[in-house]
């Protein structure tokens, strides 16, 4: 299936997600299937450099809260720009803001795919374990800054009032969010179906496998890794933008969460990292389950959940959900069969 | 003529240990050369700096009369200079034709004018395995292949590269004689192609019955140059591998 096909095929089962909300009826499904979306986003967006290249990043609740922070820094910026900037900004300011939360979105991704940039640029020379202990790093010093900027209401937090409506469709604001959390996870997923089966997911696959080797076959690896790192961080970062909205009330300590380091790793693994699949199956399963318990149990399950969960497969079965998948159905193409065996193997 | 490759003056240190000293050498378009010396004479390292992997302190690298000092490793590769390694690097998570498709795609595609298509990719793949007898594996994953198949993978992957040089590092380490024999048989049939080849190996057997000529190494110095016959005869050689 050509890549403009899967993403029709995927806008409709996302039109037809969205209607069996509807039909249901209650707001509620909107903020739970928020939620889950935002975690389809973030996991898709780690296995684009932990799953293809093989690069372990922990420091994915970095990249989701720049995109949260750089909404918050938008939002703010017309107070800012009436106290302190010329009547003749202020007045063009005053036109612009606020700015519709697809620009948001555009604007978070592409500061998050910019500090990804950076990342990868500063940790070129890294790999395995250094690496992730260098993203780990980058989410501390990030942290650090936002507690200590002011502006964004530094460790008291920032209030995004959420507006009880949208102008579009009539529809209400977390059904908007919901809308557009669905657009941007399937946008999410086709571009990592299509980095798989193009050029660039062979580059990827050869970084994950040898980089030495790589590089000796005319892979410029170094370029790759960037590509990746970027990418990879511009999805967080639209992962999180529209997240203020969303909780309304934004802390440090919220958007730079263990739960969003865990689960953006968890997922992946738990779906299994070969694949764009992988991440959609953990991210809907883990999600939905962390969802349920919230409600049914508390929340401070769902992280307990996540642990369990993430154990049970590194040990029963590695290559997730779609080895497991696998194993007992295997596919009818030879290359499929022999890519699981080897995947098995090791 | 100029000659393909040309190396100058070339040193290289780790910390206090020198493992290459001046070394200058000179390859000729077509030639087949050998490179031998004992465990730790410095011939990995050479094929190391030649090949972009390990970057040389001093001296000057001309590959096909432009320099090369400071470009990458694949870079190299896009130039034409290709390699094989001493421990097979296969991609153990790609097929044996996907595993020579990556050079078809980052190195003969960013060439000017050489744009393959999906057909003619498919079909390089195709002759490729043909030429190291492994069509027959080619959905296969590398762990399914014998330790001379991994080589001839390894070769063949260099050789999708489409190289003006192939540098051949160790190929036949831990092949039966017969095995040899084959490799032997396929690097003379690249270099028929018109491919550059220096072979770096241990097995003399190979490397007299390939090399047009031989270059010795001893910890980091080039000791001996020149026919085969005559370098192994050469009393330094000899000192150099049965000591005094």
């Amino acid at each position: 299936m050509r890549n403009w096909q899967f993403f029709l095929a995927a806008l409709a089962v996302g039109i037809g997600a969205y209607a069996a909300a509807r039909l249901i009826g209650n707001d509620y499904i909107y903020f739970a299937g928020y939620v889950v979306l935002q975690f389809v986003v973030l996991a898709t967006a780690w296995n684009i450099l932990g799953g293809y290249c093989g690069y372990v990043n922990f420091g994915s609740a970095a990249f989701f809260a720049i995109g949260a922070y750089t909404t918050v820094a938008l939002h703010k910026f017309p107070q800012f720009s009436s106290r302190y900037l010329p009547e003749v900004v202020n007045s063009v300011v005053a036109t612009l803001f606020p700015l519709p939360m697809p620009v948001l979105i555009v604007v978070g991704g592409a500061i998050a795919g910019l500090v990804g940039f950076g990342m990868g640029y500063l940790t070129l020379r890294l790999r395995g374990v250094f690496f992730a202990i260098a993203t780990l790093a980058l989410a501390v010093v990030l942290q650090t800054l936002i507690v200590n900027w002011d502006y964004v209401g530094g460790s008291r937090g920032a209030y995004v009032i959420r507006p009880a409506a949208t102008p579009y469709f009539g529809i209400n604001y977390i059904e908007y969010l919901f809308l557009i959390m669905l657009l941007l996870s399937i946008v999410a997923i086709t571009v990592a179906r299509s980095i798989e089966r193009s050029q660039l997911g062979y580059g990827f696959a050869t970084i994950r496998d040898d980089e030495l080797a790589a590089e000796a076959t005319g892979v410029p690896t170094l370029r790759l890794k960037l590509i990746a790192t970027t990418l990879s961080g511009a999805f967080m970062g639209m992962a999180g933008a529209p997240f203020p909205f969303y909780i309304g009330y934004l802390e440090p300590s919220s958007a730079f969460g263990l739960a969003y380091a865990v689960n953006a790793i968890a997922m992946p693994m738990i779906g299994g990292t070969t694949s764009w699949v992988g991440p959609l199956l953990g991210a809907i399963l883990l999600g939905g389950l962390q969802q349920i318990a919230s409600v049914t149990i508390s929340s401070a399950v769902s992280l307990l959940i996540v642990g369990l969960l993430l154990v049970f497969f590194v040990i029963i079965a590695p290559n997730g959900i779609i080895g497991l998948w696998h194993k007992y159905f295997p596919s009818k193409d030879p290359d499929v069969v022999e890519r699981e065996r080897s995947a098995e193997a090791t | 003529m100029t000659p393909l490759l040309q190396v100058e003056n070339l040193s290289k240190r780790f910390g206090g240990f020198v493992a290459l000293d001046g070394i200058n050498l000179e390859v000729a378009q077509g030639e087949r050369l050998g490179l031998i010396g004992p465990n730790g004479s410095g011939k990995s390292t050479l094929v190391n700096c030649l090949c972009g992997t390990l970057h040389n302190e001093t001296g000057d690298v001309h590959f096909d009369g432009r320099p090369i000092n400071g470009l990458q490793a694949h870079q190299r590769t896009h130039l034409g200079m290709a390699r094989s390694f001493q421990l097979p690097r296969p991609f153990h998570t790609l097929t044996v034709a996907e595993n020579l498709r990556v050079p078809l795609l980052y190195t003969v595609n960013t060439r000017p004018g050489a744009a393959l298509s999906e057909g003619q990719i498919e079909a390089r793949c195709r002759e490729l395995l043909g030429l190291v007898s492994l069509e027959h594996k080619a959905r296969k994953m590398p762990r399914d292949l014998t330790q001379v198949e991994m080589r001839k993978l390894e070769l063949a992957r260099a050789m999708a590269a489409d190289p003006k040089l192939l540098i051949a590092d160790e190929s036949m380490a831990g092949l039966s004689q017969s095995e040899v024999k084959d490799i032997v048989a396929l690097l003379i049939r690249l270099n028929e192609r018109g491919i550059t080849i220096i072979l770096i190996e241990h097995i003399m057997s190979a490397v007299m019955s390939f090399s047009q000529r031989l270059v010795v190494l001893v910890s980091g110095r080039k000791i001996a140059d020149g026919n085969p016959g005559d370098v192994i005869r050469d009393p330094e050689v000899e000192r150099a591998y049965l000591g005094q």
